[in-house]
């Protein structure tokens, strides 16, 4: 088993299975209904036979001989009775009893029509449309037709009775047509028709006088063409409908007589799916692996849905048989037939509309093959496209600072569970024997070995040792995760590909999985109890392309705007920014203590010798620290004012948000651009922990006292909300008078509501700059709000100055009561504050009303958000579906699996989304390339190899080859 | 050889062809090496090797799956985007779908927007003349009976009586007599003209076919395109600081508009995108695609989005020659793979009509090799590396 080469699945062919073909691949006959016998052993040729497969642990096969678990398992078949319908296939069979000769089965289609199909036929085959709509235009032509262009014979309308009932539409003669008759010869003096005499109507229709008088006693029925004649005569019908309808058999005589290539014009595939097998007089019995049954806690058992559907059909075949043996009448045999078709149905289907679903005893309706087929929890898309996983593990996720953004702490619980292959060989024998040696307990240990011969051991506390000593070269050790093992960590809703990323493993204790807080970005995780995924990969393959491609510093730019997704976050923007902002001073242990987590081991030239004549460092010195030593940037910074970088030194500028940010911090993402993703990874960490260290000397709180304003201003804010409602309340006066102009394209009422909401929202505006006067640039939330960090000045507005309108719908609240939002305002209230403006502050308090307006904002968000999930979710996965096969190729096309081309350049110019970020063109700047090249800059030959792109950088795999990379890219500091 | 039309000599030319570099940036390199005059053939050389070591590294990878990439930078940020149907469009007053949507209906081609629009743009004195964008506009905007005048009902004779407002019939440039005209066209009776008031009633005195009639009147179009219900006129700036007028349109007629006087066809747009395949053809189609989902994104912030994305869903929408929608009506309605389809939506119904027409399942795409559990074709499952190709002895290395 072990060695055997893996099938290869080639192609599938579909199509319908003959009769004999379900014999031949059956193992048994099934024919009773029963399954155990009374010491709970299955019965022979009863739907648990045991040649249809095993499911009970330690029993064979008596088929394959294979035990629970390798056997497959094997179909069985039920002979029927009576041949019934699959309901699969209702409408096609409606179509072909329509559009085929009741006589002699040929399509109702001359040849050139049929030609004409034909070649529609294989257009929409080459072009991959669908075949339906030909089916269905040559079965409408087919029906206008009223006679057989082959035979001759008189066509009838079909009717369909869903969901498997078909009936013949036949024009008869009527039962009264001597009544008829005798009215029509009546005449009507009203409507000025005369009367008839029989010997008139004899003489009108060429029919015998005697015949007309037999006709007219009712005693002798008019064949088909006196009826016509009489018809014609009197202007009179003498027919009627007569359904007759057709049964399962007939309808499969019927089909059986159709020429092949009658049904080939209809696009049917002849070969592999004649029409008659869409009657089924023969039903596969799906295998037992197929249709578990459970055993319950009291010894019970339970069967699966299919073998209680199985059962039904079974019994009611049963009773058909005996019925018609001993010769029942036709009416019961047709009762019969009818509760076989329905149990075969609803085998099939469960949810056909129109039929009541098959339940369970408990009322629930039955799961059956449709059923089991359909959805998102069915076997295409629950069960094949995804599956669940061994080696996966989902826990809780927390932070943690003094990683880098490569790793993830890793439970040592859940390392001891998710174990790597050790293949042994020489040279890691050692080591191979040390980790058996430590037994399944202790932290670097190995769960199982197995030996050249296949078999596998289990390694216990026991035989620990005595193991080790046998492990030799060519053994596999199962040994536990150590640290720099790779791992795929994963956070639902994987939206991009960001939210799946390889880390490097850290085994930690306690349980719950480590991050840096960098990688929250692209996760979109937070810790207030976010769960994440993680799987351990079991090839070298696999391995090898998640540290290549799938590592977090592989996707510090994100594909969908071009810049980095990693960067610096919350906190981290909030230390960098009281770091450069005033480009404070620190003295030697300070600089030397912000600087400790990173590679910076010693302090570069002081910035300066301060008045007490201690050398001190700036902010500005320190952060340098970081930067790779030739990096020259100029741009307007986050603070608006202008960031210079030269030779890796900060010259001018605060470094916040849009310097070292998560999306698009420029700093981040030109490093990530010019020095390649591992200088940017030891980039973002270091900035990280030197913010940290940053905010830690600065000191970074924030509580309600931060917010709270002078009375004085709190005073003015008042003033400008009583100033406002005043105005609106000027506004609603003028709109009572009839004084208020409308705007262009609006009515009386949306222009007043738009100038309120004007009004307000102003009114709140300078509520917001009253406060704002009063925060100091020192004042935390201002920090914030500021450096981007987190929370904006409205955010700021809101807890200090005037909360403002609630708004649902994007208008202010209307609804509530009649005329009026809330029983405590007068109807027709027009006011702010009937509709919602909160004129307090949150730190001042809302009240009752405002309060409930606000809530009533806040729930149209919640609801909002609810519906956008399942919304875009559903768009995502059209998206996904639609675009999945394409893939660029290496002439430059966009291909998709079929080799289609969809585009010739990707992008239209070929440019990698990564590389270059939307808003800019790809620009290679020659003349500069040009400079440098041509003036030769460089300091040794080397270097400048590198800049002609003629070596290769060094593949840097792992975290733990960090510092020799460092030491080859650049001198740790500026000494 | 290709043209140069630089002054370098024959060896440069030889040594920059030879790069894989586009034309645009192999005139660069000739545009440079000419400014300096002193280069030398090695230093082309280097410059060309620099530059397209610069080039090579800005491509998309060859086997990338650009496909998926694009999918999910578009969906992941559509849970950003607002649920809100109805925003303020950023120009005029009128309400136009946003957000989500909007996304939504452009994704799956819907044959009319939930709020079609249009923006005309005027030529020549139409666009800076007020007078004369106005005339564009009755020309444009549907004129009911009730802008041109007051109607009233006299029960008394079973009359309908409509007084036209003078002023409005003048500044929409259409005549009583024309008014007449049409509404003996369109109700089939006899209407009498008297100036300014016209009057027409049923044939035979019936209270219900005179409502009716009223009914009937306050729907006929007496001027301008039925599909359009309102017009916003606006003065827009120029880049040259010139100013000119713009039309904003409710409701569209796309290739009625284009047919009017002093309208600028080639810069007048719609945002229904069938309407534009029709008149304009596919290519435009494919443009208005990529701008009308990039307008979107960009109303909600959201403009970082990478146009090349946008592109290839356009493109992949447009492969055909038609607009073909995504989702189960549209290409993943017509992939060739059963089981893709099957995988997709209507499991059931992909897999019985699979048997009938007796097809088969070539497991190309990556949905089916998914389910068979093969590795699929894109990116590194597209290669095969094939072992001892080259002589260990002799020490060559693959590159």
């Amino acid at each position: 088993m072990r060695n055997s080469t893996p099938k290869d699945i080639g192609s599938i062919n579909f199509g319908l299975m003959e009769p004999e073909e379900y014999r031949e691949m059956s193992a048994t006959k099934i024919i009773t209904a029963d399954t155990y016998d009374d010491d709970g052993f299955p019965i022979d040729m009863g739907l648990m036979d045991p040649r249809l497969g095993v499911i009970d642990p330690g029993l064979e096969c008596k088929t394959c001989g294979k035990h629970s678990g390798s056997c497959n398992g094997h179909f069985g078949h039920i002979e029927l009775a009576a041949p019934v319908i699959h309901v699969g296939f209702t409408k096609l069979i409606r179509r072909l009893l329509r559009g085929t000769c009741r006589e002699c089965s040929r399509l109702l289609l001359t040849e050139d029509e049929r030609g004409e199909f034909r070649d529609q036929i294989d257009e929409s085959r080459k072009l991959g449309r669908d075949l339906n709509d030909v089916t269905k235009a040559a079965i409408r032509q087919a029906r206008k037709k009223d006679r057989c262009p082959f035979c001759g014979e008189i066509q009838y309308d079909i009717d369909h009775e869903k969901p498997t009932t078909y009936y013949e539409v036949q024009q008869v003669l009527t039962s009264e047509y001597s009544q008829r008759i005798a009215g029509a010869m009546q005449g009507d003096e009203e409507e000025g028709i005369e009367r008839t005499s029989p010997d008139e109507l004899a003489e009108e229709t060429d029919i015998e006088l005697s015949r007309i008088n037999e006709i007219l006693s009712g005693s002798f029925r008019p064949r088909e063409n006196q009826r016509k004649a009489i018809e014609k005569a009197l202007d009179i019908d003498l027919t009627e409908e007569d359904t007759n309808k057709l049964m399962p058999s007939d309808i499969r005589d019927w089909f059986e007589a159709i020429p092949d290539e009658d049904i080939e014009v209809l696009g049917i595939d002849a070969e592999r799916s004649r029409p008659e097998w869409m009657i089924l007089t023969v039903l596969p019995v799906p295998p037992v692996t197929a249709r578990p049954s459970i055993t319950l806690d009291n010894g019970q058992r339970s069967e699966d849905d299919l073998t209680h559907k199985l059962v039904d059909i079974i019994r009611i075949n049963q009773r058909f048989m005996e019925n018609r043996e001993a010769g029942a009448p036709q009416l019961i045999i047709e009762d019969l037939w009818e509760l076989l078709q329905y149990h075969v149905t609803t085998f099939m289907d469960n949810e056909i509309s129109g039929t009541p679903p098959a339940r369970h005893r408990s009322g629930r309706p039955l799961k059956t093959l449709s059923q089991r087929l359909k959805g998102k929890e069915g076997r295409f898309r629950g069960s094949l496209s995804g599956k669940r996983v061994n080696f996966s593990a989902r826990t809780v996720i927390s932070p943690d600072p003094t990683l880098s953004l490569n790793e993830v702490g890793v439970p040592d619980r859940v390392a001891k569970e998710m174990t790597q292959t050790m293949n042994v060989t020489e040279r890691n024998l050692e080591e191979a024997r040390r980790y058996v040696s430590n037994g399944p307990e202790a932290h670097p240990g190995a769960n199982y070995v197995r030996r050249p011969d296949g078999r596998r051991l289990k390694v216990t506390e026991k035989n620990c040792e005595q193991l080790a000593e046998k492990v030799q070269a060519g053994w596999e050790v199962n040994r536990h995760m150590v640290d720099g093992d790779i791992v795929i960590f994963n956070r639902q809703p994987s939206l991009h590909r960001m939210s799946i990323m390889a880390h490097e493993v850290v085994v930690m204790p306690y349980k719950t999985f480590r991050l840096n807080t960098v990688v929250c970005p692209p996760y979109n995780a937070d810790f207030d109890g976010d769960e994440m995924n993680m799987h351990a990969l079991q090839n070298e393959e696999a391995r090898a392309e998640a540290r290549v491609l799938m590592r977090v510093q592989e996707q510090i730019l994100s594909p969908r705007f071009g810049e980095n997704i990693i960067g610096a976050i919350q906190d981290h923007i909030s230390g960098m920014y009281l770091l450069t902002h005033d480009n404070p001073r620190f003295n030697e242990t300070q600089a030397l203590d912000l600087l400790r987590a990173t590679r910076i081991d010693e302090l570069p030239e002081p910035s300066g010798i301060d008045d007490a004549g201690e050398p001190f460092w700036t902010g500005y010195d320190v952060f340098s620290e970081l930067l790779p030593d030739d990096l020259n940037l100029e741009f307007t910074g986050t603070v608006g004012d202008e960031v210079v970088i030269e030779e890796g030194q900060l010259i001018e500028g605060t470094i916040a948000e849009d310097e070292v940010g998560e999306f698009g911090g420029e700093i981040v993402d030109t490093i990530t651009k010019v020095y390649g993703n591992t200088r940017s990874r030891i980039f973002i960490n270091e900035v990280s922990t030197l913010a940290m260290r940053a905010i830690m000397h600065f000191g970074f709180s924030i509580g309600i006292d931060d917010e709270t304003i002078p009375e004085a201003a709190q005073e003015r804010i008042d003033e400008t909300i009583e100033d406002a409602n005043d105005r609106v309340e000027e506004l609603i006066e003028a709109y009572e008078r009839g004084e208020l102009e409308s705007l262009p394209g609006r009515t009386l009422d949306e222009t007043l509501e738009m100038k309120i909401m004007q009004t307000l929202s102003r009114a709140r505006d300078n509520a917001g700059n009253i406060a704002d006067e009063h925060f100091s640039d020192e004042n935390p939330a201002v920090v914030m709000a500021n450096s981007g960090a987190r929370g904006s000045m409205l955010n700021l507005t809101q807890m200090a100055g005037a909360v403002g309108q609630q708004a649902v719908r994007g208008e202010r609240i209307n609804r509530g009561y009649e005329d009026r939002t809330l029983s405590h305002y007068q109807p027709n209230d027009l006011s702010a504050e009937a509709h919602g403006f909160v004129e307090n502050s949150y730190t001042s308090g809302l009240t009752p009303r405002e309060f409930f307006f606000h809530a009533m904002g806040g729930r149209e968000g919640l609801v909002d958000t609810a519906v956008r999930t399942s919304k875009s979710g559903y768009l995502q996965r059209r998206l996904i579906n639609a675009l999945s096969e394409l893939e660029a190729q290496y002439d430059g096309t966009v291909r998709d699996t079929s080799d289609t081309i969809v585009q010739f350049e990707f992008g239209e110019d070929g440019t990698s989304p990564v590389k270059v970020s939307s808003d800019d063109d790809n620009d290679i700047e020659v003349a500069q390339i040009a400079d440098r090249v041509l003036d030769s800059e460089f300091a040794s030959e080397a270097e400048k190899e590198e800049f002609l792109g003629m070596t290769r950088q060094p593949t840097n795999l792992s975290e733990h080859a960090d510092t020799r990379f460092a030491e080859e890219t650049e001198v740790p500091s500026d000494d | 050889m290709t043209e140069v039309d630089y002054a370098v000599d024959d060896d440069t030319i030889a040594i920059v062809e030879d790069t894989t570099l586009p034309r645009r940036l192999k005139d660069e390199v000739y545009a440079t090496l000419e400014d300096r005059g002193d280069a030398t053939v090695e230093d082309a050389d280097e410059l060309a090797k620099a530059v397209e070591a610069r080039y090579i590294d800005t491509r998309v990878e060859p086997l990338e799956p650009v496909g998926t990439v694009s999918a999910q930078s578009i969906g992941e940020p559509g849970t950003q985007l607002t649920m809100n149907t109805f925003h303020y469009a950023g120009v005029a007053e009128i309400d136009v779908t946003q957000g989500l949507p909007r996304l939504i209906e452009l994704v799956d081609a819907r044959k009319t927007p939930d709020t079609p629009m249009m923006t005309v743009y005027l030529e020549n004195e139409y666009a800076t003349e007020r007078e004369k964008a106005h005339e564009v506009v009755w020309n444009i905007e549907a004129t009911k009976i009730l802008a041109l005048g007051d109607v009233s009902t006299n029960v008394a004779d079973m009359r309908v009586q409509i007084s036209l407002n003078e002023e409005t019939l003048e500044e929409r440039l259409i005549t009583p007599d024309e008014v007449a005209e049409i509404i003996e066209d369109n109700l089939g009776v006899k209407a009498i003209q008297n100036g300014t008031e016209i009057e027409f009633g049923p044939e035979e005195p019936s209270y219900r076919d005179l409502l009716q009639l009223v009914e009937e009147l306050r729907d006929i179009t007496f001027k301008g395109i039925e599909e359009v219900s309102r017009v916003v006129i606006r003065r827009e700036e120029l880049d040259d600081g010139g100013e000119q007028f713009v039309l904003y349109t409710e409701g569209s007629a796309f290739g009625d508009v284009l047919e009017i006087d002093g309208v600028d066809a080639s810069r007048t747009t719609c945002n229904n995108i069938h309407e534009i395949h029709r008149n304009l053809g596919i290519e435009a189609a494919r443009e208005a695609i990529i701008e009308e989902t990039n307008n979107t994104l960009a109303e909600q912030g959201l403009d970082d989005v990478n146009v090349r994305h946008l592109m290839l869903v356009a493109d992949i929408m447009t492969n055909r020659g038609e607009i073909e929608s995504i989702g189960r009506h549209g290409i993943s309605g017509s992939k060739d793979s059963v089981l893709a389809r099957a995988a997709f939506e209507v499991t059931v119904n992909h897999l019985l009509n699979a048997a009938i027409h007796g097809e088969i399942d070539e497991l190309d795409g990556v949905a089916e090799n998914v389910i068979v559990g093969k590795p699929i074709k894109l990116g590194t499952g597209d290669v095969d590396l094939r072992m001892g190709s080259i002589n260990p002895g002799t020490g060559g290395q693959a590159d």
